[in-house]
């Protein structure tokens, strides 16, 4: 019987050692000193560290923007792609190997703008992989002009008088989309943020999580009102919330900022990967036993 | 005594040709071969009823509903199985059901390298299939029309031979009940039959493959054709029988180009593709939907363009080379996806399926206008390889020769093909699959390091080791987009330089190994006609033809567009004048994409072009008037 790529690519091999903090290290992160993207970085390598998933079968894939540098600082597979489309460029990678764990980051421009197109596509096909959203409602690495996600009123470069575009509900529009995992978190909180990855880690589909990471350079104190350390509020979903209950889900993401915080919603939808796979089993159960080359002999066969 | 249109060619290629000059070396040179416009030629023997011809060009015009396409497809399939030659062109009208459509067959016992420029037969299903082809006819060929539809043009009658058949209603008979519209295309073939005394067993299980599992479609596809059959055409014409095929004893496959293209990507071992929807690509990822799940692979249809380009870029990066493809439109829309995968020196297989452009264009015709955004389609300096296939059987090879360059000198490889390509059908030698077949699995040995933009590499080439590959050192690098260092970390401006020439030197490697190709018909001369693409074949009746009436012509097909393979410049010296023959524009310089390549190329100011813009193929009639010593000479210089 043919190789299928989808289910009998060789397991990367366990590591032979315990793997570090300083093993996951990658680059010295170029970010502005006090950004929330490196708490992220910090709690993923905990992360990474914590289930002792081996280097090699760790991809990490990014998008553009300050928060889609995050593959260089991590010591493991990565991929600096183009603008947006990280997504689609990890769903390729999760089809054909399912012996990797797939992540992706990346910054509320690449997932509700130029890439918006993909987020809702990729949730609709519940590949599996893990998505962190930074959203930090601002494109800081073009230096202050309005994201999908800016508050009405936000003053940028490209909103002198206070932008006027209605901003986009992350939750809201995941939920529409079908994604099976929509979790939100903040930089501010280390525990939930790495509880948050933990259990989209843990989810077999789309595990998106949107975290807020303040922009201190262009947006500073954005997040305030998220924290209790800067007189905020974190509150979290009601324990009585039902994360099967779509509907319940999309009012509590209706709240005002900053809203509430932890699993909106977690459904057990097949994944696209098992799907693929299922019709790989069903049609290679007509060709057991022959070589590539003979099932193509046999289509070529009604073709004279 | 079998004086005929094609003996001067044939003629011609025993004496001009020398040898190691015909394309396809399988082919051997045929003697026997009489058109079916010289109808009036008995050979000795025959009965005077029945007339032994070697080739025969029909073309069916109707509506698209009509299933004129599978009428066209069951004979070049017999054809294929009888081993005959066959090649066939049809037109569609990007409409989802309705419009004139024809779909143009020639079967030949010798070689056919195009579809024909005229007809022999016209199978005319309305009065407006009747007036918009009559003059695609050969002078006295047969017309043969639904008198239940068509008013014949009595002034045409002299001029062509006409036959009436009342095909809607003795369809109807034929079938019963409210079937007027059905069944026509199987009436047809059954006179078709009769006409050609082609072989009635071997139709019968064709149409038994192509309808079994629809009891009721097959009893009454096979009562249509029986009804036409026996349709008493004998005492109106002759019929006519094919001399024995001369690929005798070779087993043939009859495919289109985009079936060619779909099993070439399979065979070569690619398990993963994505694309979207876009004519006249779309049959290609159909195709590799439905096939590739046997070979334990996927493909996906994606959301958009981008998202096929980056899906497909995703799984070569983890591993195994992946396609995806589209036709004009789409490529624009990849190009920036495409120009990462040369940046991050990522393999990858690009199929674009030419058609009439720019934009929305013509959807449903042919044209090669896409040669510059595939060569040049890029932002910065981002070479990558193109390649052109030249026929049906060539699909298959370009394909697996892609894959293997992706892999070789991991780099995006643009595949051109195009509309008449996709769409005809030809018959060609079964390909040894067992030797053909490739397997290009990733390994995940570990590895002490991995340095894959090496410098210090001597070719060049990105060395990627796969996700999954445990790396000793533990430094894993990253594939990227950003200029970079050799483990793929931003790197500053001084490594631009070295890293920029590293991706154009491996293609400048890969140009010094291509082979230039052989000219066709003589090594030197005053004309030289230089195509790519699908137009090889009327390039070289074109050549032929104008042999026969004293040109000094010769033809030049490259199938590597970009590198260029070296010493074209050698066979350029030898002529006088190079012509590129292409279905393309003139331009805003006067010469069309391929010559603005060769030009920017060779600085040679005898570069010129031969253009048109017109939707369909070259006949060969086109290419022979504009060939003459007196055309080249007026062609305008710049």
């Amino acid at each position: 019987m043919s190789e299928s790529v989808i289910e009998t690519l060789p397991v990367a091999s366990a590591a032979p050692r315990k793997v570090t903090r300083k093993d996951l290290t990658g680059e010295h992160s170029t970010w502005c000193p006090g950004c929330g993207d490196f708490s992220v970085l910090a709690l993923y390598l905990k992360l990474l560290e914590k289930r002792q998933f081996p280097q090699e079968s760790v991809a990490n894939v990014a998008g553009i923007g300050c928060s889609s540098r995050f593959p260089y600082f991590v010591q493991t597979n990565g991929v600096h792609y183009i603008h947006g489309r990280a997504l689609p460029f990890a769903t390729g990678i999760s089809l054909t190997r399912p012996d990797l764990h797939v992540f992706v980051f990346g910054g509320d421009g690449d997932g509700f703008s130029i890439g918006g197109n993909h987020t809702t596509h990729t949730a609709r096909k519940n590949v599996n992989m893990t998505y962190v959203v930074m959203d930090n409602w601002v494109y800081g690495l073009t230096k202050n002009q309005t994201s999908p996600t800016s508050p009405l009123g936000s003053k940028t470069k490209t909103d002198i008088w206070g932008s006027v575009d209605q901003p986009i509900n992350p939750i809201k529009q995941l939920l529409a989309a079908g994604a099976t995992f929509i979790a939100r978190t903040s930089s501010t909180n280390p525990n939930h943020l790495l509880q948050m990855m933990e259990a989209a880690v843990d989810h077999e589909g789309f595990g998106v999580i949107e975290c807020l990471s303040e922009c201190v350079h262009f947006n500073p104190g954005s997040f305030d009102a998220a924290s209790p350390r800067t007189n905020g509020k974190f509150e979290l979903i009601p324990a009585s919330h039902d994360v099967t209950d779509e509907e319940a889900a999309y009012k509590l993401a209706a709240a005002p900022f900053p809203g509430y915080f932890g699993i909106f919603y977690k459904s057990s939808r097949p994944t696209k990967n098992k799907l693929e796979a299922d019709i790989i089993t069903a049609q290679q159960s007509k060709t057991q036993g022959k070589q590539d080359w003979e099932i193509m002999q046999a289509s070529f066969g009604k073709m004279k | 005594m079998l004086a005929c249109s094609n003996a001067s060619r044939v003629k011609s290629g025993d004496f001009l040709y020398g040898e190691g000059c015909h394309f396809f070396a399988r082919h051997q040179p045929v003697l026997l071969f009489i058109a079916m416009s010289d109808l009036s030629v008995t050979p000795p023997g025959a009965s005077p009823n029945v007339k032994k011809i070697s080739e025969a060009v029909i073309r069916f015009a109707g509506n698209s509903q009509d299933g004129i396409q599978s009428l066209g497809g069951f004979l070049a399939r017999l054809a294929g199985r009888s081993e005959q030659e066959v090649m066939t062109f049809m037109t569609i009208p990007a409409t989802i059901s309705g419009g004139p459509s024809i779909f143009q067959v020639r079967i030949a016992s010798g070689d056919v390298l195009t579809s024909g420029d005229d007809a022999d037969v016209l199978l005319a299903f309305y009065q407006h299939s009747y007036e918009a082809h009559i003059g695609s006819l050969k002078k006295g060929g047969i017309v043969v029309y639904d008198s239940d539809q068509v008013q014949p043009n009595p002034e045409l009658q002299s001029k062509y031979r006409h036959v009436g058949v009342p095909i809607t209603n003795l369809t109807v008979e034929a079938i019963g009940g409210t079937s007027k519209d059905k069944g026509k295309n199987m009436y047809a073939l059954g006179l078709v039959a009769k006409m050609f005394d082609l072989n009635v067993s071997k139709l019968e299980a064709l149409i038994t493959e192509r309808f079994g599992s629809k009891e009721v479609v097959l009893r009454n596809s096979l009562l249509a054709f029986h009804a036409g059959y026996s349709y008493s055409l004998g005492n109106l014409i002759e019929t006519f029988q094919f001399v024995e095929g001369h690929n005798k004893g070779m087993q043939q496959v009859v495919m289109n180009g985009n079936e060619a293209l779909a099993y070439g990507l399979i065979a070569a071992g690619v398990r993963f593709g994505a694309a979207y929807p876009i004519t006249p690509w779309t049959d290609v990822m159909e195709i590799m939907r439905r096939e590739l799940p046997k070979y334990g692979g996927v493909f996906v249809q994606c959301e958009d363009e981008i998202a096929s380009v980056s899906m497909a870029l995703g799984a070569s990066y983890g591993g195994r080379v992946a396609v995806t493809g589209s036709s004009g439109p789409g490529i624009a829309l990849k190009s920036e996806a495409i120009s990462w995968g040369v940046m991050a020196e990522m393999p990858l297989v690009v199929i674009d399926v030419q058609r009439g452009g720019p934009s929305t264009g013509l959807p449903t015709a042919v044209e090669q206008s896409d040669l510059n955004i595939a060569v040049f389609g890029g932002h910065g300096d981002s070479p990558r390889v193109v390649l052109a296939a030249t026929s049906v059987e060539d699909c298959f090879y370009t394909a697996i020769e892609a894959v293997n360059i992706a892999r070789k000198y991991s780099v995006p490889v643009i595949v051109l093909s195009d509309q008449a390509l996709a769409t005809r059908i030809e018959a060609f030698e079964h390909p040894n699959l067992q030797k053909v077949c490739q397997d290009i699995s990733p390994r995940f040995d570990p590895v002490s390091e991995a340095k894959p933009y090496d410098l210090s590499a001597p070719d060049g080439v990105a060395r990627h080791v796969p996700p999954g590959t445990p790396i000793l050192n533990g430094k894993y690098p990253i594939a990227t987009g950003l200029e970079h260092d050799e483990m793929g970390r931003p790197a500053s401006p001084k490594l631009h330089g070295p890293m920029v020439a590293k991706r154009r030197k491996k293609l400048q490697l890969l140009g010094a190994e291509l082979k230039a190709p052989e000219t066709y018909a003589a090594k030197e001369g005053d004309i030289l006609l230089v195509g790519w693409g699908s137009t090889l074949g009327p390039i070289r009746e074109a050549v032929d033809r104008a042999r026969a009436d004293g040109e000094s012509v010769a033809a030049l097909h490259l199938r590597h567009i970009s590198p260029l393979p070296n010493g074209l410049e050698e066979i350029f010296a030898r002529f006088s004048h190079v012509i590129t023959v292409e279905m393309n524009d003139e331009g805003l310089y006067g010469y069309g994409q391929l010559a603005g390549l060769l030009r920017s190329r060779y600085c040679d100011p005898k570069i010129r072009s031969l253009n048109k813009t017109d939707g369909l193929t070259f006949k060969v009639k086109e290419i022979v008037e504009r060939v003459g010593k007196d055309a080249i000479a007026a062609m305008k210089k710049f």
